[in-house]
């Protein structure tokens, strides 16, 4: 198929049609808007397929949990106010162990904020964001394209290990266009995993539950969840690198704050800086092996995030202290220019004297 | 002799949890019956609440999942929209579906939604040990209105059924109460009528189910069940409240 | 005799809700304890049950079964 030029919530939207999405559910909110219009307009008219409207974020993630139960693929979207109260659905999507794809077009914070774009969700989406102890596995593009290559891949993982995911972006992801190239075709048929609730025909009765009034049966769901999360880190970590063979200063970044930092990264090159960065796709798993690795050529890193430093710690505590972390951060969403980040290298660079 | 009462079908063997004299056991009993006697056991799906009856799910020989609380018309929404071949019912408390799950419930209502929500209405929170519910009826004393309800404090007892009525997209609404033998046959007659209006496709049904808590509210199980009639009904009115079928009875 | 009634003694939470609905008082609550410590009822058989079923439509337990002739 050939490009086409799309903003980046609507991609999200295509995406996840061809990756065999049947139902969607969503409340407005900016900056995600063109991927709940974009279901309202693509997914309703297809045969089998549910676009609603609800009535609140809570709503919606519960009308996912309902679809999820009956084994389709479901997914919702939402921005960082709206995500804060799906957080409790997901929860007991990750109790129950059904699979979900939860979208955060991130936007400033705290409370109601800004509309526009921040990452500052990065703790509540990397730790689980609601009660209890669970992991989301958390994808964080950085382009259109990988908007549309990660929504795939989340429909896909999130089946694989049956654990809600989120795809966190931010608003100037969602709004940017860009081309795009949709790799995948809509499944001929739908997509129903084993083990729904679809009726007892010819088995015994289900019963999908959290609830259980002894404690050890509880303790044991969450071993059993976390061996699973322990199987996700040793085989999904996922990232992407930038100069990094030659370079004395490594950037760690991701989403749209590494778009921005690889303008800086470029024009430090050409000031003769050896800057280079690494770039984490998965933000959990965390890639803390491959930041470890990267330590053994340079320990010098800047981590640079939209928010007031929130991934720096996975940083630190990947290098267990054999790095010496630098950060620099805008929040509110307040967006950094490539040359504002330059600045900020040049002084670490030379600060540091490195050559 | 022929036995002519025997346990239904699609209620499992395991005793029920519930107190001496609790509703909850009444409802599912006629409900596991219906369930029999509609040829459903195969079909149908139910979201059981938190709260004394999060345990139905060990009762009903049917599919269940567990909703959040108040939940319950937003998951069966998503199910039923994910798979309509199912009969897909919430089991609901007044905390759950009067208090917490208001909105979905009344929007889940006003789509018209072909699910079916049974409503227990004991006027008082049952697990976390007899609490104010949304229902409680004023002056009625619980923990946390221990000196009775008082309007000026904490309003009036909240009547779901009507305001559901008022629901564009609902389609048949029915008080009933589950404390006499003649009460008990009808509403089992409600809940037939509510499940053939999901099958019908008609929209959205839900009975509501005046239900003893002799616990919480401090009696014995026959005294619970004589307040219901002495006291509760004067407040929730039995009967038909909407029914857009036009037919009486259940086909 | 029309009918008779069998309560599952295991199953009965002594409610006394079938005492207080037999139209013929032919069930009472006993001193006899069953394995959850409750005082369960008992059929007390004087030929006067019709298999009305009454008691069992009302038992919550669904502890009874009717038989009727």
């Amino acid at each position: 198929m050939a490009k086409v030029l799309m903003n980046g919530n609507s991609a999200i939207g295509e995406a996840a049609i061809r990756a065999g999405c049947q139902c969607y559910f969503g409340y407005p909110i900016t900056p995600q808007n063109e991927l709940t219009e974009y279901m309202a307009t693509h997914l309703s008219r297809k045969k089998g397929c549910t676009f609603i409207q609800a009535e609140s974020e809570i709503s919606a993630i519960n009308m996912v949990y309902g679809a999820s139960l009956a084994g389709v693929r479901a997914m919702t979207s939402s921005s960082s106010p709206g995500i804060s109260l799906k957080q409790e659905g997901i929860s007991y999507l990750a109790a129950c162990e059904l699979p979900a794809v939860i979208v955060n077009m991130t936007r400033g914070g705290p409370g109601l904020g800004s509309i526009s774009a921040a990452q500052s969700d990065y703790f509540q989406a990397t730790r689980g964001g609601g009660h209890g102890d669970y992991r989301t596995i958390v994808l964080a593009p950085s382009s259109v394209q990988e908007l549309a290559d990660l929504t795939y891949k989340a429909f896909d993982l999130s089946d694989k290990y049956r654990v809600p995911l989120v795809i966190l972006g931010d608003g100037m992801l969602g709004q940017m266009i860009e081309p795009v190239e949709f790799s995948y075709e809509a499944p001929k048929e739908p997509i129903i995993r084993n083990n729904a609730l679809r009726g007892a025909k010819g088995r015994t009765s289900r019963i999908v539950k959290t609830f259980t009034s002894n404690p050890a049966t509880v303790e044991e769901i969450n071993w059993s969840l976390f061996r699973r999360y322990q199987l996700i880190k040793q085989e999904e970590v996922v990232w992407d690198t930038f100069m990094v063979e030659d370079a004395q200063l490594i950037v760690v970044a991701f989403g749209i704050a590494a778009r921005i930092a690889k303008g800086a990264i470029k024009s430090a090159r050409i000031e003769g800086m050896k800057v280079g960065m690494l770039r984490p796709i998965t933000l959990w798993p965390f890639p803390a092996e491959k930041v470890r690795e990267v330590a053994n050529r340079t320990n010098y890193f800047l981590v640079f995030e939209m928010n007031m430093g929130q991934m720096i710690e996975d940083v630190q505590l990947a290098l267990e202290g054999a790095g010496e972390v630098s950060f620099y951060g805008r929040t509110g969403g307040v967006i950094p220019t490539p040359n504002e980040v330059l600045r900020v290298i040049s002084r670490l660079y030379y600060q540091k004297g490195l050559k | 002799m022929k036995k002519i009462y025997t346990r239904p079908k699609s209620l499992k063997r395991t005793p029920f949890h519930y107190c001496p004299g609790c509703g909850h056991s009444i409802t599912h009993k006629i409900m596991t019956e219906l369930i029999d006697e509609m040829n459903l056991q195969d079909k149908t799906i139910g979201i059981p609440p938190p709260g004394c009856s999060v345990f139905a799910y060990n009762y009903f020989d049917i599919d269940m999942a567990e909703s959040a609380h108040g939940r319950g018309a937003a998951v069966a929404t998503g199910l039923k929209r994910a798979y309509p071949e199912a009969i897909v019912f919430t089991y609901q408390g007044d905390g759950d579906l009067a208090a917490i799950g208001t909105a979905e419930t009344i929007h889940a209502s006003n789509r018209g939604e072909n699910i079916t929500a049974i409503f227990i209405n004991n006027a008082v929170y049952g697990m976390t040990g007899g609490q104010m519910a949304p229902t409680t009826l004023l002056s009625q004393k619980t923990t946390t209105t221990p000196y009775g309800r008082d309007d000026k404090i904490e309003g009036y007892p909240i009547k779901m059924s009507e305001i559901l009525a008022l629901v564009k997209g609902s389609a048949y609404i029915e008080r009933v109460a589950v404390n006499s033998p003649a009460n008990i046959i009808k509403a089992k007659k409600a809940i037939r009528k509510a499940f053939q209006v999901q099958i019908d496709c008609l929209g959205f049904s839900m009975v509501e189910i005046l239900s003893p808590c002799p616990t919480n509210w401090k009696m014995s199980p026959v005294e619970s069940w004589k307040w219901i009639d002495e006291v509760m009904v004067k407040e929730f009115p039995l009967g038909v409240i909407k029914d857009i079928t036009g037919k009486k009875d259940a086909g | 005799m029309k009918g008779y009634i069998e309560i599952d003694q295991v199953l009965c939470k002594g409610c006394e809700i079938c005492t207080f609905f037999c139209p013929k008082g032919m069930i009472n609550s006993s001193d006899k304890l069953n394995p959850s410590g409750y005082r369960v009822a008992v059929f007390n058989d004087n030929s006067e049950c019709t298999g009305c079923a009454i008691c069992a439509v009302v038992c919550p337990e669904v502890a009874i079964e009717v038989y009727r002739g």
